[in-house]
């Protein structure tokens, strides 16, 4: 199970409290993760990525285990501890953002 | 008895104030969206119930929401686990693409400031206009300067690329607050007809339901431009019509304010007047469509109300002679502005007027414009007002 946590803005628009828990089949990576995502909740399409070119819009950031995993390729196996469940995946809003 | 609705969209969210038919006590709901920029809300004609948002967010980008309840509870079109044809989930109605066929394609790009040629870019909606006739059918007006069209009551949208490809967009480029198309004007009495206006490319009109377009700006002047005459370019801040005589437009430009009485073939200079004719708003009179309110703003590098008084200058004559309209209003210390699309009126028996500032107050006059009163004065900065009059 993948634990995300999401701004507030995006939780409000998903409907969810607190963190986000999906089930992604491995590899568990950036991609797979936001695919699934955006399955369970249709509202946060367009909202993390690019609708077309899925590029992570500017002012968002990943962070895990305390790494800016932001600059990582989509298809880069996100870290053992967010695959297992024990450290959730961070998309955070930058400071200068809005 | 008559009430009005006032849908605002402000920095920082959406307010909707309501009130009986008096205008004199108002009940204030919001804000809805908190913390998002909401650009602009409006109701369907057809059904009132209905109400469009722009959400907009520089972390998130684009939500479109919808009420079908008069604002009580809100529902993002397609937003819930929809399965669509290819088994993916649906997720349509905050989703903007440029039309890349034929008629979209052969333009890709725009001219960026410093007048190097710049790709179009979907940045938000700034404008939501229902259908007369359609609950389910809207247009919005968006940034990166294109027409998109969703029939399916805001699930799916479908650029209309006849006017972005239609042949001039290269001469188009972004005003301050970026290359937005923020006027869409259905005429009531030829549904193929629409007008719409960019900033800063100019007005724009369709006979044909949107397939065809053609520029509509003879007779501006416009001394950034390098041919102050040009077909494009010009910065048309905001168009108004009045809904008996469709022909008949007048236009907030950038500087100047102008009127057509052909339907947009060509438009003389109406400030009179004025003691400045930059600004942003301009609207009708629900009853006079000789009448006509627009807010002097003191320049384009100082945007904010002349000599630090808020006044609303009327017409009843379609222009050239004026009369600020003050009581009620501030006169002196006052350095707001009043946004583009943050003027509206309703159409009861005195005609209501409403508008709101940068500094989050929203205006109204029951009398047509001789008094204001303020019905809110501290919200965050006002981008838009629309009236809804309902029985």
């Amino acid at each position: 199970m993948i634990r995300v946590e999401l701004p507030s803005h995006l939780r409000t628009l998903a409907k969810v409290n607190g963190e986000v828990r999906l089930e992604v089949a491995a590899p568990v990576t950036q991609r797979a993760v936001l695919d699934a995502l955006e399955a369970q909740y249709p509202a946060l399409r367009g909202t993390i990525r690019d609708h077309v070119t899925l590029k992570r819009r500017a002012f968002l950031r990943f962070f895990a285990c305390e790494e800016d995993l932001s600059h990582e390729s989509p298809d880069t196996p996100l870290p053992e501890a967010v695959a297992s469940g024990k450290e959730p995946f961070l998309i955070i809003g930058a400071v200068a953002g809005g | 008895m008559s009430k009005v609705r006032v849908l605002v969209g402000t920095r920082k969210g959406a307010f909707i104030l309501s009130s009986d038919g008096k205008r004199q006590n108002w009940e204030v709901s919001g804000p809805h969206f908190a913390g998002w920029e909401i650009y602009h809300m409006k109701g369907s004609p057809v059904d009132p119930n209905r109400i469009y948002v722009s959400q907009t967010s520089g972390w998130f980008g684009q939500i479109i929401q919808r009420s079908d309840d008069g604002g009580k509870t809100w529902t993002t079109p397609g937003g819930g686990v929809e399965t669509g044809p290819d088994g993916f989930p649906k997720g349509q109605s905050n989703k903007f693409v440029y039309d890349t066929s034929n008629k979209g394609k052969p333009l890709t790009t725009h001219q960026w400031y410093d007048g190097t040629q710049h790709p179009w870019e979907f940045k938000r909606v700034w404008h939501l206009e229902p259908s007369l006739k359609d609950p389910d059918t809207v247009y919005a007006g968006v940034e990166d300067a294109a027409l998109f069209q969703s029939k399916d009551g805001g699930h799916s949208w479908q650029e209309l690329p006849g006017l972005r490809g239609h042949g001039t967009g290269p001469k188009w480029q972004p005003g301050a607050g970026g290359m937005c198309l923020h006027t869409i004007i259905l005429d009531p009495k030829n549904p193929g007809r629409i007008y719409i206006a960019i900033s800063a490319a100019g007005a724009f009109r369709t006979d044909d339901g949107g397939e065809t377009w053609k520029p509509i700006n003879r007779g501006l002047h416009s001394q950034f431009i390098p041919d102050p005459r040009a077909e494009v370019g010009h910065c048309v801040h905001h168009v108004a019509m009045h809904p008996s005589r469709p022909n008949t437009l007048f236009m907030q430009k950038h500087w100047d304010v102008m009127r057509s009485d052909d339907a947009g073939d060509n438009w003389t200079e109406v400030s009179g007047n004025l003691p400045t004719d930059f600004g942003f708003v301009i609207d009708v009179h629900a009853h006079e469509p000789e009448t006509i309110y627009v807010v002097p703003i003191k320049s384009d590098g100082e945007h904010y109300v002349h000599e630090g008084k808020l006044r609303v200058y009327r017409s009843r004559s379609g222009g050239n002679e004026w009369e600020p309209l003050t009581k009620g209003l501030p006169q002196k210390d006052c350095y707001v502005n009043v946004l583009r699309d943050a003027m509206a009126v309703d159409s009861l028996d005195k005609c209501g007027i409403y508008f709101g500032t940068t500094g989050g107050q929203v205006y109204a006059s029951a009398d047509a414009g001789d008094s204001w009163m303020p019905i809110v004065r501290d919200l965050p900065a006002v981008l838009s007002v629309e009236v809804q009059t309902l029985s």
